[in-house]
């Protein structure tokens, strides 16, 4: 019986070594590649299980008018610092053009106005961002499956990519760096693993400080290079889900800037950072792996998946 | 150490069940008989210890996801203003480290909302660094870690239900007996002293035992899965019942978490039950299947048998 308080010393202290050898293991691990690949096929089971479960008309929960959320929480950047945007805000997107091209038979331009006149579908869906809060909100488009039908796919087409207006990480050459520096994307880009398009909210607590994102932009600009804007790319299964619409009303009125203006992405049974904002071009394409970093969104090249069901 | 000495074999119901009779209180002349029972068979082992792997990253990425944003509704959105629950952590230097609750708000710096990061510096983070996988701030990496192990978890635990039920062993686990659930008061008076059964009775669960197995393999558990299913946007898709359940996605978030918070407490308590009714049977059982009961006899009478 002496004996047992020591032993207990010893077993607790081994516990206590061994809960912490396995928390710094487990980092270890997770930072190996082998085991990244690993565990990544959890999240190609996702993708698989959820393409089984869902049909390709399979349609996301739609809600009252009732439901709408008073204050539809803007994520990422709210306001791009790119001068071209600016310009084109500023004349409250009079002048702006959709483009769609890639692997498409007759490449088109469409402004606002003429978006605008093409039959649309209003939905009120829920946005689900990654970091775990919703909104509902009443969303106002064009189904893209008739801009694509428009286009007329070729047959190697198979991801539909979105680039957006907005840069993310500086490059040292661009115009729009230094009106970057008050707000916009240097505060909604965290360094490195951080999440998509965090900003300060007060009251949810958010995790981060924007100085994760100033060093992001000044590593960038150390690098050189052209300004990284928001991309984002889905397959044909959702470029032609009836749900899946380019957006210019939000609530009945035309999109903010903050909430993406002119246009943006609803891509409905996905999370937040698939709904591309300040959509400027629509390429198709027979794989993604030229853009970017070649993961197909910036995000994804971040490191989040590109299937975003769940 | 005490002398252990085969005595005579004896099978009883239990065709794997052998008793010795071994000398423990000289001084008393009292015989303890030894009985060695197997008692979980291999896929019962694996499964457990699969599971307990599971839970425990399962628990550490699912704060990692947490700490993305740190608050918890109720209903189908965020209501931003009103959280039921939300960490943050104030603008002071050092920050503190703030946590609401039902509009009742705490200090919890150190633990929640603000707290020492990889650096040693203060970080803003719902739950601390040791607390979470990875133990840095990273959602896509904690997001990569909670889906790999929610697949295993679930592959895992069909593995142990269709075992269970095939071999019978569920039943005999989780089910209790009508004698037990009429002493059921007695079990709890017994649970409260810390006195557990003997003998023959040691060779079945109890009755809180089997209870509470019970609520967590078929309610705690399975409410676990459908409320991570039930924020999928594809699998509310797919299944819009699930935000019914839920009464809707930031719902099946708190009531997600609410559930890891009981899975906790119950491993725990299960745990602390380990220790207490003898740390080295349960974990011999759970690693081998040998599981001893042991029970106080009168003086022997072969005189022979308790020489040392």
């Amino acid at each position: 019986m002496s004996r047992l308080p020591s032993r207990r010393a010893l077993l607790a202290g081994a516990s206590a070594s061994a809960a912490a050898a396995l928390v710094g293991g487990c980092d270890r691990l997770g930072n190996a590649a082998w085991f990244q690949r690993t565990l990544k096929t959890g999240e190609d089971a996702n993708l698989f299980v959820q393409r089984l479960l869902l049909t390709d008309r399979t349609l996301a929960p739609e809600y009252a008018e009732a439901d709408i959320s008073p204050w539809f929480k803007p994520n990422g950047t709210e306001d791009p610092p790119d001068m071209a945007y600016k310009t084109l805000a500023r004349g409250k997107f009079a002048k702006y053009h959709l483009e769609v091209d890639g692997l498409v038979e007759a490449p088109f331009k469409l402004s606002l106005a003429e978006l605008r006149k093409l039959p649309a579908r209003t939905q009120v869906t829920r946005h689900d961002c990654v970091e775990g809060w919703s909104a509902i909100g009443k969303w106002t488009g064009v189904p893209l499956a008739d801009l694509l039908s428009r286009a007329r796919l070729k047959p190697a087409a198979r991801y539909v990519v979105f680039h957006c207006a907005d840069t993310m990480d500086q490059g040292e050459d661009d115009g729009g760096a230094d009106t970057a520096q008050d707000d916009g994307p240097v505060d909604a880009v965290p360094a490195g693993n951080a999440n998509p398009a965090m900003t300060k909210q007060s009251g949810a607590g958010e995790s981060r400080k924007s100085s994760g994102g100033q060093q992001a932009s000044e590593d960038t600009a150390a690098g050189g290079g052209s300004p990284v804007r928001y991309y984002e790319s889905i397959d044909l299964v959702d470029a032609f889900h009836p749900q899946t619409i380019l957006a210019y009303d939000m609530n009945g009125m035309a999109l903010p800037v903050s909430n993406g203006a002119p246009l943006r992405l609803r891509v409905e049974r996905n999370l937040g950072y698939k709904q591309a904002k300040y959509v400027m071009r629509i390429e198709v394409v027979e794989s993604f792996a030229h853009i970017g970093e070649g993961k197909g969104g910036y995000w994804e090249d971040q490191g989040y998946a590109w299937y975003a069901g769940i | 150490m005490r002398g252990l000495r085969p005595g005579g074999h004896e099978f009883e119901d239990d065709r794997l069940a052998r008793t010795y009779l071994t000398r423990s209180a000289p001084e008393t002349g009292e015989v303890e008989r030894r009985r060695w029972i197997f008692r979980h068979p291999a896929v019962i082992r694996l499964t457990h210890w699969v599971n307990a792997v599971c839970l425990l990253v399962l628990l550490m990425s699912g704060l990692q996801i947490f700490n993305a944003h740190p608050a918890l509704y109720w209903g189908k959105v965020s209501t931003f203003d009103t959280p039921l629950m939300a960490m943050s952590s104030t603008e002071d230097d050092p920050p503190k480290g703030v946590t609401k609750v039902l509009g009742h708000t705490f200090d919890t710096t150190g633990w929640l909302g603000s707290s020492a990061g990889a650096d040693g510096e203060a970080a803003d983070r719902g739950f601390p660094a040791w607390a979470t996988l990875p133990s840095d701030q990273d959602l896509t990496g904690g997001r990569s870690w909670h889906f790999f192990f929610a697949w295993a978890f679930v592959l895992n635990g069909l593995a142990y239900l269709v075992y269970g039920l095939v071999s019978g062993q569920l039943r005999f686990r989780v089910i209790p007996s009508r004698d037990q659930i009429r002493h059921f008061g007695a079990s709890v008076w017994e649970h409260m002293t810390l006195r557990f059964p003997q003998g023959d009775e040691a060779k079945r669960y109890n009755v809180i035992q089997k209870l509470t197995y019970l609520v967590v393999l078929f309610v705690l558990l399975p409410v676990q899965v459908l409320a991570g299913l039930a924020m999928s946007p594809a699998m509310n898709a797919a299944f819009p019942f699930l935000l019914t359940l839920f009464d809707g996605r930031q719902s099946a978030r708190t009531i997600h978490f609410v559930v890891a918070a009981l899975l906790v407490l119950f491993v725990i308590v299960h745990v602390a039950l380990v220790l207490l009714s003898g740390f080295w049977n349960n974990m011999r059982g759970m690693l081998t299947g040998w599981f001893v009961i042991e029970r106080k006899v009168e003086p022997t009478p072969a005189a022979g048998e308790t020489q040392a």
